[in-house]
């Protein structure tokens, strides 16, 4: 099982996905608000989007899994 | 011309900000014999600038609508500790005219413009409709159009003609802006902008302008009394910037004709005066040789470059800006007209990385700067052990270089960048270092939107351009 990890400590602010969604590299799965700026994390590998790690709202660190993705 | 306001007699300020604004605000009413009270966040209690300020008050949890943007959290610090003034700083709720009249209401001073100049310049299309009244050449924009109706939206960018830049009416900071090359993209562009401005400024209107290729960014700083009279501060040269945000600014702005800039202030400095406009201001504008100054918009508060300026004309603005707005007159303030001494250049220290700009929060386990340094001078609200945390600005620092010529200034600030150590977080000193070493900006010529061009030229030129070595985290 991959993981899409945070590339940015901050808040989430946006889900852009759901879980059972087919993503490709590239494609952005959640937005993370840090320092005043909105930072897309896009996916690195392409599958399904298994499980939600974290929730909007939730202070996350970089390197912190995000989704699990199969 | 505004009625001259009663002048109020201020012993102790309420600094409603944090950060490098917040120190720089305490030293400024220390050295006018006045109390300075600070207010912080729960993340900011560790700040040095709490400690040294008269008195301190915690206003809330981290995130900023909880704590510095709360206006009754506000109010009641000003009650609780009788300051009379209250300076906003810059960001927060600096343009904010309702905020600024609530304190007026309350019979405080607020250190800033009147309430209505806020209303009237903070918004960007209000202040452009004012402006090309008084006879500022605007460039092409639009009206601020309907959020709802593209046809008047593709209509307004075909008269304009591609590329036109998307702007909110009421926005700030670079947010929001997206330049439209085509009209494929101008649907997809405008409903991002319109969700990104309702988001930071609570506001969804926008406008169009014609995107100007390749400018510079020219900014005329002015100080202004209640009684009418305002003077030129000359201007700064922010064209370096990423994201539309400013990274290095200089004064005076180089390899520009110094009639022209001259004209330029003095039009500006009349346009103000004759409308009574007060306390403290920069117009900001873009410049192309082929077509010249085009308006951008006006800042009605204390800018971050704002140190440029002091270094070049020998002024203490946050001072000045204080006196003015207690209601002393421009002639008590500046006695004399300041003339240009030498150069000036100034780079923010910001926490992200140097190459994907991203930002990089995390605890400062060293910060050190050289001290006592001839011609330089830093400017910070953070210390050695403080965390920066992802709840504000990247901003951790400024470094402001003086010297008699350009090359002087530029060589002095490479120095105290290469003497400067900050280890815990990523800085993008390494992506300053690199543009300072560029041709591009060693021959004044840097636009808005040159800095990766400036960072590309150096990496061919330089004999080991190796960004990441100087990381540390």
């Amino acid at each position: 099982m991959k993981a899409i990890c945070a590339t940015v400590s901050g808040r989430v602010v946006q889900c852009v996905v759901n879980e059972g969604d087919a993503v490709k590299t590239g494609d952005e799965v959640v937005k993370i608000e840090s320092m005043k700026m909105e930072i897309p994390v896009e996916s690195e590998a392409s599958g399904l989007i298994a499980k939600w790690l974290v929730k909007e709202g939730d202070e996350v660190q970089e390197g912190q899994a995000l989704v699990e993705l199969s | 011309m505004t009625a001259a306001r009663k002048s109020k007699s201020i012993r102790k300020v309420l600094i409603a900000n944090r950060g490098a604004a917040a120190a720089r605000i305490v030293r400024a009413v220390q050295g006018l014999g006045l109390k300075p009270v600070v207010v912080y966040s729960e993340a900011d209690a560790q700040l040095p600038y709490v400690e040294q300020a008269a008195e301190s008050y915690c206003i809330g949890p981290a995130p900023a609508k909880q704590s510095y943007l709360d206006q009754g959290a506000l109010l009641d610090c000003m009650r609780r500790s009788g300051a009379d003034a209250l300076h906003p700083g810059y960001g927060f709720l600096s343009e904010n005219a309702a905020f600024a009249q609530c304190v007026e209401e309350a019979g405080h001073c607020f250190i800033g413009p009147s309430p209505k100049w806020i209303e009237l310049l903070g918004h960007k299309a209000r202040a452009r409709d004012f402006m090309g009244r008084m006879g500022l050449a605007l460039g092409g924009s639009s009206a601020v159009l309907p959020a709802n109706d593209m046809q008047a939206v593709h209509t307004a960018a075909r008269q304009l003609g591609f590329p036109v830049l998307i702007k909110p009416a009421g926005g700030d900071g670079g947010i929001g802006m997206f330049p439209v090359h085509s009209s494929d993209e101008l649907d997809g562009a405008w409903l991002r902008a319109s969700a990104l401005a309702e988001k930071a400024f609570s506001d969804p209107s926008l406008y169009l302008e014609r995107f100007v290729q390749a400018p510079r960014h020219i900014e005329f700083q002015f100080l202004a009394d209640r009684h009418g009279h305002v003077m030129s501060l000359f201007e700064r040269d922010c064209s370096t910037q990423r994201r539309y945000q400013k990274v290095i600014e200089e004064s005076p702005a180089p390899r520009l004709d110094r009639a022209v800039l001259q004209n330029m202030g003095e039009q500006l400095e009349r346009m103000l005066a004759n409308v009574g406009y007060d306390v403290i201001g920069t117009v900001e504008m873009l410049y192309t040789p082929e077509s010249g100054f085009s308006f951008l918009e006006v800042n009605t508060r204390l800018q971050v470059e704002h140190a440029v300026t002091e270094a070049v004309t020998g002024t203490d603005i946050v001072q000045a800006q204080i006196r003015l707005a207690a209601g002393e007159r421009l002639a008590e303030v500046m006695p004399v007209r300041p003339a240009l001494n030498g150069h000036a250049i100034e780079a923010r220290i910001y926490a992200e990385d140097p190459v994907r700009f991203f930002p990089s929060p995390g605890m400062l386990k060293v910060f050190q700067f050289p001290d006592n340094v001839p011609g330089i001078r830093v400017e910070t609200g953070y210390a050695q052990g403080n965390a920066v945390t992802s709840h504000y600005d990247p901003m951790v620092s400024k470094l402001i270089a003086h010297g008699r010529t350009r090359d002087e200034a530029a060589l002095r600030l490479r120095s105290a960048l290469a003497a400067t150590r900050i280890e815990g977080i990523k800085t993008n000193i390494p992506m300053i270092e690199r543009v300072l070493g560029s041709a591009r900006f060693g021959d004044a010529a840097m636009t808005v939107d040159g800095l990766q061009a400036a960072l590309a030229e150096q990496a061919q030129t330089s004999i080991n351009p190796t960004v990441e070595a100087k990381e540390t985290v």
